[in-house]
């Protein structure tokens, strides 16, 4: 099988996020990691392919730090990557995402497509099924399990409330993964040493340009959510804020 | 002709979602502010039972669309079904819940359309002759204000919660009814769902906890687990997670709070080391008091918590299960 694995790089979970001067967006002077939905879709991803074998490959979007996520996909055991590298992606709406992925393997012959089912940033969640629908391909979405068949697969989707389902799709196909489908693996040195002389194919903004059309949707501000709820916070050493909080549990919140 | 305010009802298995009334709570609240007239309809096989209670809602009209090739859900033959419909009614505006299931068809259905989708927005406000809509950024450290900029139909998916469904207004009479047949040509269909079925039965019911002690990423290993579990044992409660402390085995899958996994609402739910991504909090913010212990003082979960600790959760859980031992003699 041959499988390719959208991944983004996102500010670290723990990174103190800051608005940049306009307002629109933070400052990137922080440090960033894999989208860990992300992550999830490259281990599936691998394993489908130590199971059936194959290639996997690894795309991202982003100025040149980004090239990062594809170095650590490709010292995990990803066969080659894709990297569409310009500032302006990370402008684009998730539709316009889309075009810039499809047109950038528009010379490829994938049998699988996975995407996390969702990046820590934007949050859209629509970037997967938005590529399957520009390319006429069958998707299915938060997906904790995949079984090759005989006509294609059989993924096991995850529905509300602790609900499963089995669903048969042809190939091929765009998959949007859900976290903890797996267990992550670390890379190797032997690995990251490998992943030095694997290919990486850069795409410019100017190659996929074409296929690309004006946001639909536009981020107006971005900016500190106002609370709704008045927190009182606790302050002072261990000690005292556990006799504060015994306070607040026996007359504020009576449970004690 | 004022515009149309369309709402995308969900059934499952010949169940309303309950999500739904906060959808049309949303739509008549624009309404209120827009003029627009609000419609609903909803998909299936065989569910036109289901209309009156939508219908008794004040709306101008409600739509059953229905297929055979509907009964079971998959995204193929909704987006088609729905396509059309749009097509021929041309809303200016498209509400759905944002649920799994609106997740797995909404995007294509734009798509299809060459529109786009404001998914995940938890309030709007009219800018001039604008609507804009809010929605949460990196995992809701920030919210943003975001508008569409093509032509409508405009497609949006509103956050549980983000809308009370109690609020959604009744209708003086009931809305009419009408049943139309969606033509989904055969091959249309692609993916063949199987039956929803339950992994094992929920050992631990969650929602019936009073009190619970609910752990994050903040707690770093497995073992410090014991922490927080001496703490839930010491106040009577229940141990819970988010979920990657249940993906990595840490707690059982059944401890799970959030969109995947439980909804709760107990009189005192403890977060400890839980940052407050908003997959977690649409499963707890009903609690009736929160208290949040967290080492970053900018974590989300502090946006909703009525008491906050910021420090170090491994010198302050010892020292609060000794002092609620204490308490309680």
């Amino acid at each position: 099988m041959k499988i390719l694995v959208c991944m983004k790089q996102v500010p670290q979970k723990d990174a103190p996020l800051k608005l940049n001067e306009s307002g629109t967006w933070i400052r990137d002077d922080v440090s960033y990691e894999v989208n860990e939905p992300d992550a999830f879709a490259l281990e599936e991803a691998l394993r489908q392919k130590e199971k059936h074998t194959g290639e996997v490959v690894v795309i991202t979007a982003g100025p040149a730090r980004s090239q990062q996520v594809l170095r650590e996909g490709l010292a995990k055991g990803a066969d080659r990557a894709i990297h569409l590298e310009d500032n302006g992606f990370v402008g684009l709406d998730a539709f316009n995402m889309a075009k810039a992925f499809v047109a950038a393997i528009k010379d490829e012959k994938f049998d699988l497509i996975f995407t996390g089912l969702q990046s820590d940033d934007y949050g859209y969640a629509q970037t997967g099924v938005i590529m399957a629908e520009l390319l006429g391909w069958p998707h299915a979405t938060i997906i904790m399990e995949i079984q090759k068949s005989d006509s294609g697969i059989k993924v096991k989707r995850e529905l509300e409330s602790g609900f499963f389902q089995h669903v048969s799709m042809p190939l091929p196909a765009v998959l949007t993964i859900q976290s903890g489908i797996n267990k992550l693996r670390y890379a190797t040195l032997l690995g990251i040493k490998q992943a030095k002389n694997k290919p990486l194919r850069k795409v410019t903004m100017e190659e996929v340009k074409s296929a690309l059309g004006d946001n639909l949707q536009k981020i107006e501000k971005l900016y500190v959510p106002q609370k709704t709820k008045k927190t009182e916070m606790l302050e002072g050493s261990p000690g005292e804020i556990a006799k504060k909080l015994v306070d607040k549990l026996r007359n504020d919140v009576r449970v004690i | 002709m004022a515009d149309t305010i369309l709402v995308i009802v969900e059934q499952r298995e010949g169940k309303l979602n309950r999500v739904s009334m906060e959808t049309i709570a949303a739509a008549q609240a624009i309404a209120a502010e827009t003029g627009a007239t609000v419609e609903a309809s909803l998909f299936g096989s065989g569910i036109a039972g289901l209309a009156p209670e939508i219908a008794a809602k004040k709306l101008a009209k409600v739509t059953v669309i229905d297929s055979p090739k509907l009964a079971k859900y998959e995204p193929d033959g909704v987006v088609a079904a729905l396509k059309d419909f749009i097509n021929q009614r041309k809303p200016s505006l498209v509400l759905m819940p944002h649920t799994y299931q609106v997740r797995d068809f909404a995007p294509q259905l734009a798509t299809a359309l060459q529109r786009t989708l404001i998914s995940d927005a938890i309030g709007f406000r009219k800018d001039g002759d604008k609507l804009v809509f809010t929605r949460q950024m990196f995992q809701g450290k920030f919210a943003a204000d975001v508008s569409f900029a093509c032509p409508a139909p405009h497609f949006v998916t509103f956050q549980a919660g983000a809308f009370r469904g109690d609020k959604a207004e009744a209708g003086a009479s009931a809305a009419p009814v009408e049943t139309i047949t969606a033509n989904i040509a055969d091959g249309v269909v692609r993916n063949q769902p199987e039956d929803p079925f339950k992994e094992a039965k929920q050992a631990v019911d969650l929602t019936q906890a009073e009190i619970i002690v609910s752990v994050g990423r903040g707690i770093k290993e497995q073992k410090n687990i014991e922490l927080a579990k001496a703490l839930a044992d010491a106040l009577g409660g229940e141990i819970a997670a988010s979920r990657p402390i249940c993906d990595s085995g840490w707690l059982p899958m059944d401890r799970q709070i959030g969109s995947s996994g439980q909804t709760v609402s107990p009189k005192l739910y403890l977060a400890v080391g839980i940052s407050g991504a908003i997959q977690h909090i649409v499963g707890m913010k009903g609690s009736r008091s929160i208290i949040a212990i967290n080492k970053d003082a900018e974590a989300p979960i502090f946006e909703i918590a009525d008491f906050g600790v910021v420090g170090n959760l491994f010198d302050i859980l010892p020292a609060l299960t000794e002092e609620v031992k204490k308490a309680k003699g």
